[in-house]
């Protein structure tokens, strides 16, 4: 009965075919480590974000003057508002976790190489949008770091020669961050990039699915075939990885909750404190700090006197990802056989990502300045140095199946 | 070597405090915020209706919500109550009107819901029990880490006033005097000093408690939802195990 309704619809819509496809015959390398769990996780956090948004936006009001207002409502009088909020506030920062982990990923067992180049500007892309995505969510909250962190970076449109003050107005909508600028914030909050976050996921997924994953050893399972035509070094996604990462979504989901029911401020990074208070034109914070996904950025910016030119170095630290894949001239993909000055490279990137991230969230001081740009330097050369080392590059052989 | 490296740098970056505009660099005390202590809260409570809240409203705090999460009776929660005709839902008002606080305080003091989560608990402490004598201050008071601060020292009779011990800094025209400590009232109040502090730490745990509501849901549900996500992650692992078993990797 069951089975003669499921052929019914097969013969109708592909769905054995595209389980096949994507699931049940899609075949993996069986060697994926911690790193190869954020992929799946970072789908599960974005339902997460969409299906808690939802529910939010049914008690949330998106005027200047009830925002604050309803927020703290949703905290305190709608049943499991709390919860919710909570879940999508903490959402938030762990997407930026996960996303900023499975980015490294790529870069340390070079995953953004040919044939996946695609994927990787599929991703790229994914950064920026989720990057605005979040922005304009800070705001709707109202609060004193929504509403003055959202004067900041609005503002640096306006450094832009020649066009720059009609652009920020455009933005804004206002002279200053006003309730045209909330509104539309929140229709692109909700609404407007959600749904170009799914399309660029589904284009990510597809472009992955079509050339099959890297894995740690960067070998590409596809050379080495069997009889029947399935790769000899494969496993089927499901059940194998299917389970697989469902235990590490365990993982995650144990280590969320702990944020999310003991420490949902995180320390003040993840709901900064003066957020609390209700946004005010008239008073400028003392201290004006990004939540801390931004604050590497945000270092880079406030690192080069010229505001002009830290807005061109901020967007290029994003932008410039997009070029990786012809940067690095190797064909050598994973980490585990390259060149020591490849390894430093990568992890001085990596530190000085952190480090910057830190400075950003710290009131500006003459040493932060320098340290600030002394990492900016060392963001950027990665991209210069990966450039020159991976020209004539003395890498350790490849083996031919996975270890 | 390279995965702990990764792993303590993450956690240092997270566990990084955030810069917090400090406007004084005067020691903050522990004020032992214990949210379990429904008893505490509800002194805490009394106190903030006692004392604050004919300044400051609290718009966002229920009267009725306070009555459930402290599991208090009728009469308890009508100790609360401002007037015989307030209703359980109504939320925390002042009754001074808003031009008359402008003209006598030239502010109007801030609503105080939130207090506790802009500031923190062991802040508001502090600030509950440092105020001090400062003949040049608008009401002859100062606090120790609110400098200038715009309220009276409504405590005062109970708390006593204390004195300020100042040290200079630099020399000549520079030279700039910094509080350093606090002494002993020279006209002791009604209270005794470990009393008024019971009493301050009761009214900072309210407040924190006030600021966030749900902080007791949170420690309500938080253990059996982790318990489930321990079991829920073991039997993941179990099952993956089994499904590997035949994969060699």
């Amino acid at each position: 009965m069951i089975k003669d309704l499921g052929k019914w619809v097969d013969d109708r819509l592909p769905v054995s075919r595209f389980w096949n496809a994507h699931l049940a015959k899609y075949y993996v390398p069986h060697n994926f480590n911690f790193w190869y769990y954020f992929g799946s996780l970072l789908l599960v956090v974005f339902v997460l974000q969409i299906v808690t948004g939802i529910w939010l936006t049914m008690s949330y009001k998106p005027s200047a003057e009830n925002a604050f207002a309803s927020v703290e409502y949703i905290m305190r009088d709608v049943e499991w508002g709390w919860l919710l909020r909570y879940m999508h506030s903490t959402g938030a920062s762990f997407f930026f976790i996960a996303v900023y982990l499975h980015i490294f990923r790529g870069m340390m067992y070079g995953s953004y190489k040919k044939p996946r180049e695609l994927i990787w500007i599929f991703g790229v892309l994914i950064l920026l949008v989720l990057m605005a995505e979040a922005f304009m969510g800070y705001l709707l909250p109202w609060g004193q770091m929504s509403y003055w962190g959202a004067q900041v970076i609005i503002s640096l449109f306006s450094s832009v020669p020649v066009i720059g003050p009609d652009l920020a107005l455009w933005v804004r909508g206002d002279y200053v961050v006003s309730d045209a600028t909330l509104n539309r914030f929140f229709a692109l909050h909700v609404i407007a990039l959600p749904l170009v976050l799914l399309f660029l996921i589904g284009g990510h997924i597809m472009a992955l699915h079509e050339v099959g994953s890297n894995n740690p050893d960067g070998v590409e399972i596809k050379e080495n075939k069997d009889n029947t035509g399935k790769p000899v070094d494969g496993i089927p996604f499901h059940p194998y990885y299917t389970v697989k990462d469902l235990f590490g979504l365990g993982v995650f989901m144990f280590i969320f909750a702990v944020v999310l029911f003991y420490w949902p401020d995180g320390g003040g990074l993840f709901l900064e404190h003066p957020n609390f208070t209700p946004a005010d034109p008239l008073k400028t914070p003392e201290h004006i700090a990004p939540v801390w996904y931004f604050a590497p950025h945000y270092a880079i910016l406030r690192a080069i006197p010229d505001k002009f030119l830290g807005v061109v170095a901020m967007v290029a630290a994003i932008l410039i990802l997009f070029v990786l894949p012809w940067l690095d001239r190797n064909r050598t993909r994973s980490i585990r056989y390259r060149s020591t000055a490849f390894k430093v490279n990568l992890f001085a990137f990596a530190a000085a990502f952190i480090g910057l991230g830190y400075l950003g969230t710290q009131a500006p001081t003459a040493l932060g300045t320098l340290a600030s740009q002394i990492l900016s330097a060392v963001y950027f050369g990665f991209f210069v140095a990966v450039f020159f080392i991976s020209r004539r590059e003395r890498t350790q052989p490849v083996p031919e199946r996975l270890q | 070597m390279i995965r702990i490296t990764f792993l303590l740098c993450l956690i240092g970056l997270l566990a990084a405090p955030n810069a917090k505009a400090a406007s004084s660099n005067y020691p903050l005390k522990d004020a032992e915020v214990d949210l379990g202590d429904k008893a505490s809260l509800y002194r805490g409570a009394q106190t903030f209706m006692d004392s604050c809240a004919s300044c400051h409203g609290a718009k966002m705090m229920r009267f009725g919500r306070i009555g459930d999460d402290l599991g208090l009776s009728e009469e308890q929660l009508a100790v609360l109550l401002p007037e015989e005709l307030t209703k359980p839902g109504d939320v925390i008002e002042t009754n001074m009107p808003a031009e008359y606080a402008q003209r006598t305080f030239g502010i109007v003091p801030p609503d105080l819901t939130l207090t506790a989560r802009v500031n923190g608990g062991d802040w508001l402490y502090t600030y509950l029990t440092t105020f001090y004598a400062d003949p040049d201050a608008l009401w002859g008071v100062n606090n120790a880490v609110f400098p200038d601060v715009g309220m009276p020292h409504v405590l005062a009779a109970e708390q006593g006033l204390f004195q300020p011990v100042y040290e200079t800094e630099g020399e000549g025209e520079n030279a700039k005097r910094r509080l350093v400590g606090l002494e002993s009232p020279e006209r002791p109040g009604t209270l005794s000093e470990e009393e008024f502090e019971q009493k301050m730490r009761d009214l900072t745990a309210f407040m924190v408690y006030m600021a966030e509501p749900a902080a007791l849901l949170r420690a309500h549900y938080g253990p059996y939802v982790l318990v489930f996500l321990f079991i829920f992650t073991l039997v993941m692992y179990l099952l993956k195990k089994e499904y590997w078993r035949d994969i060699k990797h």
